[in-house]
Order: structure tokens, then C-alpha cells, then sequence
């Protein structure tokens, strides 16, 4: 009896051991590419189109080139449910992996992830998101946020206002809302808020909106409503954008003084207002419709094959086209890598010196079948991980974003030294924050 | 056949007390201790960090509302904020002094979420069932305001996140981003199985007996000389106490860092589950009730890719989420009373096989 006793256990452990070491067998010959992505729960409406765009260009890499210096790339999508427990959840799960880079796609997972990058020698991909004070590259060598951080982009909405009431002397006195989801997302702009406020002279008032409230909405429009600011400035993402759009337009908000971050300018938010949303305007740094020969191939090699899972409709909309855009700067990080060390397969260590050289002229994105897709990308270097680049301002006609405005330039000025504050800080306060070792490369 | 008692005889009332009275139990329990803790050895990154730790974090947190839902019968829907509280304590004392022994902070941290616990426990007295439940409601929504809020409990970073720093333990990195997993396994393993052991040893005594008869009825146990107040409260205390530590544990030795976020209703409402379907007044219930909502899900996501089979990441969640709430209606259809009880009663069937009766 002991013996049997024995055998099964004995098999009962083999069983695990085999399913333990089943799901690390892994081919090395091709570049592993996790995708951090949420097609599921309350954020899934701004996750999806972004899951697609970025899942659709690397596969049309892989239909067309047949991926990148004649490696193919395994692109796996790691579902998050933009919950940080699963997120964390995903970064164990692929770093045994060789990933090349992880883009986590909300800012609590990258809050989460940052000190475990460079331990685990993974670059961080946070595009226009996550942690603003990441881009001083002499403390954050493993995080980039190109091509701008939020406050970059706080900055180029408080200097299109300006533009509008006829200088930035104007602001004095005016108020400005601010509404937010209240999380270290929509936190993030406030102390730069408030430095411009000073600066300026104008007064601010902080709309926070509470995850689970974020339907709703309805007190925060309330007060908006009492208190009538001058101008509305939104960092909402998920189910707030559409929600405050429409709570907007239900008060009669002027749309056209209701300016939203990037991650607030979807197609689906506008939709939400409705007719009545016409005038809303929102940052936004990558090319709208399909009018690029890129996103023509992808429509040609991946979406018409069937191997996408993008509704007709929705192809080459705004977020869709972010997706691109972030997989366009992991694509290029990976051509620069391989140049750099003369791999063909890359893995995080040299990933991370990529991203460092990238460097996307006018012309290279017209090389790479994106002419006027976006700005260019070229303030990348080992010091700055951001390139602190421009934004233009598009605004809903009522069926479709149209572009207004031409780039508009951070005021690097005033976004500079709160970021090496906010990173001096953030380092001090981590005890035992690594020094950077990395060696710096030449832009490529 | 595994549970052939013949010729275990019991010769003492100690022996005849014992809370494993059948020496294969007591065989049983070795095996998995020794398993428990050997499992660095053979057990990859991902099983430690994203499946072990977090399930003895959550199987902490289930006791500590087991001892209060359980075995005193107060339901209570605050432990998610009172997992808070700890993760905020332990912040807290560790950036004032950053040269104790964290360990000492995580413990001590309870303490703060038992005083918390304890005040919020005091509706207690005058309402019950679900309108208790409501009260502790007040202290979800609460304590999570003052985690958002207080910009001093998270050392005002901009974020509102707290992070956490780096923390030696004789000259090993136990927190922070460069702590092993294993190291973070082992001294989370260690607290957790100490915590069960004196719950256990708790619930055997003085102590637990009067919280059971709280629970079975207040007014039979009042008239038995049990004053209420004082043992609802410690019920409360001693439970907040375990969600405390449980919280610390999560977010130094698991998450690294947390938002507010984290401790919201739904971590609440986690744990309940995990005790309903576990078992009510089970120890044993908490920590299969976490296996099954925590590591569950996990296990179901990589079926496909071992069978090979190419569905979409979020296709498997869908389904994830579906096999998983089927599984809940099941188990609780074959036993409502949790897998605690289910165990029990496959025990006994093993112990007369193959003579039923």
C-alpha cells in the first residue's frame, strides 16, 4: 500500500513538473514581442482599438517583410483587463521569455513595473504615458515615454488656449477646469497645473472623477456647471471620455473650450456626444484615416486575410492609428538593434539601447510608408527618454476628427525642471535605486 | 485505503484532543509543509511570484475574515480597506524608520488595522447581518477616501502610489525590486503558516469558543456570562489584525508598490467569496476558497497553449471568467456549505472505504 502510495505521488508530481516546464519551452529563433493589452473589462473600449492597431502592424510586418531583418516576430497579446495584479501577473509570465519590450498600456502597471526593468533587464515602452518624470534617462535608463509626457502635453493645451484667448498674458484671472480620473494617471499633470496656474495667473478647478463614478459623472458637471470655467481640460480614458462628452454637451459646455488629452480623442468618446459633441477637441500626435500606404498594407496582408480581429468600421480610427504608432517605435527599436549589435535575434539588453538611438526623420516616415503620419521623432537621446515632440490639435466635426491646428511645442522650459525634480525625488525616496551602468550609443 | 486507522490507538485525552488526531493527517500536513517550503528549489519565477505568493497573501486575508464572518458571524464588507490599512501602516513606519526590520514593521502594521477594525467594529453591538454589513460598507468607502485624500499617508507623491523601498533583512534584500522571489516566498510562507497556526490554536480555546457561541446565538452566549461587546470587538480586532498583515504582505512582498485603487470594494468582496466558497468557520476552507478564485483562473489560461490550441488572449479570459463562475454555482449546488466541507466529507468516506454505511 505504501508503495502505491508513493508511485502516485510520484506521478502526481511528475504531472506538475512536466506542465511547469511545458509552458518554458520557447523557440529562440524568432523575436518575442509581448503585446500588454485589455479587451476585456471597464477600460476595454480605449484597450481594444489600440490592441488592434498595434497586433495588425506587427503582423503585417511578419505577412509583408516577413518580420524584421528576416526574423519573424511572435507576437502574443498578454491580456491585462488594465488591472494592475494582472498586469504584474503578465510581466512574470513573459520575462522568462526573452521579450524584446513591454508596453503596458496603463499607467498603474507601469508605476508597478519601472523598478523591475531594470532588474529584469526589460525595456519599458510607456507611449505618452505612465510616469513623466521617466524621461530623465540618467535615472530611468530601462523607461521611455516618447514622444511627448503629460505634462508636454498639459503645456501644449494651456499654450493653445492661450493661443486662442490671444496670448498667454491673457490668462490672467480666466479659469480653467480641470477633470481627471482619479488615479496616478490623471494626477499625474496636476503639480505642472498648478506651477502654470502661477505663472500665468489663471485659477484652477479639479474635477476628480472616481473610477467606479466614471459612468456617471453627473455630480462633477454639476459643480462645472456652477462653477462655468473658461475652459475644460480633460485625462480621461476608458468609459469617462465618452461619458464626460456627453455630460458636457447635456449642460451646454462651449465644445469647442473642452480640450482633451490624446488618450480622451478617440472616435468612440466623440461618439458618445453625439451630433452635439461637434467642436470637441483633443491632443492628438499620430495620423487619422487611412491614407498611408502602411496602413493600406495592412489592411491588404492582415485585415482583408481575416487575421485581425478589428470591426470593418473601426480600422484606421484615431486609437487604431496610436496602436500603429507604438508598434512602428518597437519596430524601429528592434531594426536599431539589430544594427547596433549585429544580432539578427534581439532581446531586451539591446532593445533597450534601440530605443535609445531611435531617431524618426520626415523622411524615414515616409520610408516607412507613414508620410505626414506624424510628427517627427528625433529628440530621443540616453539623457532624454521622451524627446519632449510636439502634438497638433484635432477637433470633432460630429462624424469624424479633422486635424485644426499644426504641432505644437511643449514648453520644455517649464516641463524640465519638474521633471528632474519629480525623477530626483523619485530616486531618493526609492533607497537602493540602481545607478545607471548602461553605456550610452550614438544616434543611428 | 489512504485512511486505514486500524491499530492508532488513543491511549491519552491530549492525544484524543489533537487537532489532527489520525496520524495520516498529521502525515499529510508534514509533507505539505516540507513541500511548501522546498518549493523554491524547483519552482520557476512566474509559479513563486505569480501564483504562490499571491495565494498565501489572499489565504491570509480569508482567514482573517473567516474568524470574523466564519466564526463570530459578523459579516463584514471593510476587509479590503482594512488590508488597506496595513499596506498604508507599514509604509508609514517603515519612511519614518527605515532601519527596523521590515518584518517587525509588517507585523506591527496589524496592529493599526486591528485599532481600525476595532472602531468600526463598534455597530457591532446594536446591528447585525446585513445591516452590519452595510456599517462595515461605511468603512470601505471611508478608509479608501482617506487613501485617496490624505496625501500624507502616501508621502505626497504625485502620483498618489506608494512605493516600496528597498529593505534588508540580515544582509538579504527581503523588499524592494531586487528581493529574490524565492526570499519573498519564504518569509511570506513563514508569516502566513505562523498566522494559521495561532488562529488555529485560537480558535481551539477560550477565545474561539466564545466567538462561536456569539455566533451560534448572541443572546444564549450572553446569558452564559459572555459579554458581547468585548468579544465582538476583538473578534473584530483580531480579524483586522490578519487582514492588516495581509495587506502589508501584498504590498511589500508581492505588488511592489500599490495604488489606492487596490484595496477598493472589490478586494473586499475577493475575500468574501474566497470564505463562501472555501467554507464558512473553516481554516482550511480559506485556503482552499483562495486556490480555487485565485489560482483557478491562473491554471485555466494556460490550458490552451499546453493543448496548442490558438484562441485570442482575451477570448480566454471571456471563457476563463465563465468556467470559473460555473464552477462557483457547481461547488455550491453539491455543497453549500464550501470546500471545507466537502473535504471533510470525502475524508470520512475515505476512512470507511470500502465498507459505506
Amino acid at each position: 500500500m505504501k508503495v502505491r502510495q508513493v508511485i502516485m505521488g510520484v506521478a502526481c508530481a511528475g504531472l506538475v513538473a512536466t506542465a511547469i516546464y511545458a509552458s518554458k519551452a520557447q523557440a529562440a529563433d524568432d523575436i518575442y514581442v509581448p503585446l500588454f493589452t485589455y479587451r476585456t473589462g471597464p477600460y476595454a473600449n480605449s484597450g481594444i482599438p489600440i490592441a488592434n492597431g498595434m497586433h495588425d502592424y506587427l503582423t503585417m510586418l511578419n505577412e509583408r517583410d516577413g518580420g524584421i531583418g528576416g526574423v519573424k516576430l511572435n507576437v502574443e497579446e498578454c491580456e491585462t483587463g488594465y488591472d494592475t495584479k494582472k498586469g504584474v501577473e503578465c510581466w512574470e509570465s513573459v520575462k522568462s521569455k526573452n521579450p524584446t519590450v513591454v508596453n503596458p498600456f496603463s499607467t498603474g502597471i507601469t508605476l508597478q513595473l519601472i523598478p523591475k526593468a531594470s532588474v529584469d533587464k526589460i525595456p519599458i515602452l510607456s507611449m505618452a504615458y505612465g510616469l513623466s518624470a521617466a524621461a530623465v534617462g540618467k535615472d530611468f535608463p530601462w523607461v521611455f515615454n516618447p514622444p511627448a509626457t503629460y505634462w508636454d502635453g498639459l503645456s501644449m493645451i494651456i499654450k493653445y488656449i492661450g493661443e486662442k484667448e490671444g496670448g498667454l498674458a491673457k490668462l490672467k484671472g480666466k479659469t480653467i477646469g480641470y477633470i481627471f480620473l482619479d488615479a496616478g494617471y490623471g494626477r499625474e499633470p496636476i503639480p505642472l497645473l498648478e506651477q502654470l496656474a502661477k505663472d500665468y495667473g489663471f485659477n484652477v478647478k479639479l474635477y476628480p472623477v472616481a473610477g467606479k463614478e466614471m459612468q456617471d459623472q453627473s455630480s462633477q458637471w454639476l459643480s462645472v456647471r456652477r462653477d462655468r470655467p473658461n475652459w475644460m481640460v480633460m485625462w480621461g480614458w476608458g468609459a469617462m471620455n465618452p461619458t464626460a462628452v456627453k455630460r458636457a454637451s447635456e449642460n451646454g459646455y462651449p465644445m469647442d473650450h473642452f480640450i482633451g488629452v490624446w488618450w480622451s480623442g478617440s472616435d468612440d468618446d466623440a461618439r458618445g456626444g453625439g451630433k452635439a459633441a461637434k467642436g470637441y477637441l483633443a491632443l492628438n500626435f499620430s495620423g487619422l484615416g487611412s491614407n498611408y500606404p502602411a496602413i493600406q498594407d495592412i489592411k491588404k496582408y492582415v485585415v482583408d486575410k481575416g487575421k485581425s480581429q478589428v470591426e470593418k468600421d473601426k480600422f484606421a480610427d484615431t486609437f487604431y492609428n496610436r496602436g500603429v504608432y507604438n508598434t512602428v517605435l518597437v519596430a524601429e527599436a528592434i531594426r536599431n538593434a539589430q544594427k547596433l549589435t549585429g544580432k539578427k535575434v534581439v532581446v531586451g539588453e539591446d532593445v533597450r539601447r534601440g530605443l535609445e538611438t531611435l531617431h524618426i526623420t520626415e523622411a524615414r516616415w515616409k520610408e516607412l510608408g507613414f508620410p505626414g503620419f506624424a510628427g517627427p521623432l528625433t529628440g530621443i537621446s540616453c539623457a532624454d527618454h521622451s524627446g519632449h515632440q510636439g502634438a497638433y490639435m484635432q477637433q470633432w466635426d460630429g462624424d469624424k476628427w479633422v486635424k485644426v491646428s499644426n504641432l505644437i511645442e511643449p514648453m520644455k522650459d517649464k516641463v524640465e525642471p519638474l521633471l528632474q525634480d519629480a525623477a530626483k525625488e523619485y530616486v531618493d525616496k526609492a533607497t537602493g535605486w540602481p545607478k545607471r551602468t548602461e553605456a550610452c550609443d550614438k544616434a543611428m | 485505503m489512504f485512511y486505514r486507522e486500524a491499530g492508532q490507538f488513543k491511549t491519552s485525552y491530549a492525544s484524543d484532543q489533537a487537532i489532527f488526531p489520525i496520524l495520516q493527517d498529521r502525515i499529510g500536513i508534514a509533507v505539505i509543509l516540507v513541500a511548501a517550503f522546498s518549493l523554491p528549489l524547483y519552482a520557476n519565477d512566474f509559479i513563486l511570484n505569480a501564483v504562490m505568493i499571491p495565494f498565501l497573501i489572499f489565504a491570509l486575508a480569508s482567514i482573517g475574515l473567516n474568524l470574523l464572518t466564519g466564526y463570530t458571524g459578523q459579516l463584514s464588507l471593510g476587509t479590503g480597506a482594512f488590508m488597506g490599512v496595513g499596506a498604508y501602516a507599514c509604509y508609514k513606519l517603515t519612511s519614518i524608520w527605515p532601519d527596523v526590520n521590515i518584518i517587525v514593521w509588517v507585523i506591527c502594521s496589524g496592529f493599526f488595522a486591528a485599532g481600525v477594525g476595532a472602531i468600526f467594529g463598534l455597530p457591532s453591538l446594536r446591528i447585525k447581518g446585513f445591516y452590519l454589513a452595510i456599517a462595515t460598507l461605511a468603512a470601505q468607502f471611508f478608509l479608501e477616501w482617506c487613501f485617496i485624500r490624505i496625501a500624507w499617508l502616501y508621502n505626497y507623491n504625485i502620483s498618489g502610489a506608494i512605493e516600496v523601498p528597498q529593505r534588508t533583512v540580515l544582509g538579504v534584500i527581503v523588499t524592494g525590486p531586487r528581493a529574490t522571489s524565492e526570499t519573498r516566498y519564504i518569509v511570506v510562507l513563514a508569516i502566513v503558516v505562523a498566522m494559521t497556526w495561532i488562529a488555529s490554536n485560537l480558535m481551539h480555546g477560550r477565545i474561539g469558543r466564545t466567538w462561536m457561541a456569539v455566533r451560534d446565538m448572541d443572546i444564549a452566549a450572553e446569558l452564559m456570562g459572555i459579554r458581547l461587546l468585548p468579544t465582538k470587538l476583538m473578534a473584530f480586532a483580531v480579524s483586522s489584525f490578519y487582514c492588516g498583515v495581509a495587506g502589508a504582505l501584498m504590498v511589500f512582498l508581492w505588488y511592489g508598490g500599490a495604488e489606492p485603487a487596490v484595496f477598493n470594494i472589490n478586494q473586499s468582496f475577493t475575500i468574501l467569496f474566497m470564505i463562501i466558497i472555501g467554507g464558512l468557520g473553516s481554516l482550511l476552507g480559506a485556503y482552499l476558497g483562495a486556490a480555487l478564485i485565485y489560482i483557478l483562473p491562473i491554471v485555466l489560461r494556460f490550458v490552451p497553449e499546453w493543448l496548442g490550441i490558438p484562441i485570442h488572449a482575451a477570448t480566454v479570459e471571456h471563457i476563463t471568467f465563465m468556467i470559473v463562475g460555473v464552477l462557483i454555482v457547481f461547488f455550491l449546488i453539491v455543497e453549500p456549505a464550501g470546500l471545507a466541507r466537502l473535504w471533510s466529507i470525502g475524508k470520512q468516506k475515505l476512512r470507511v472505504w470500502p465498507f459505506p454505511y
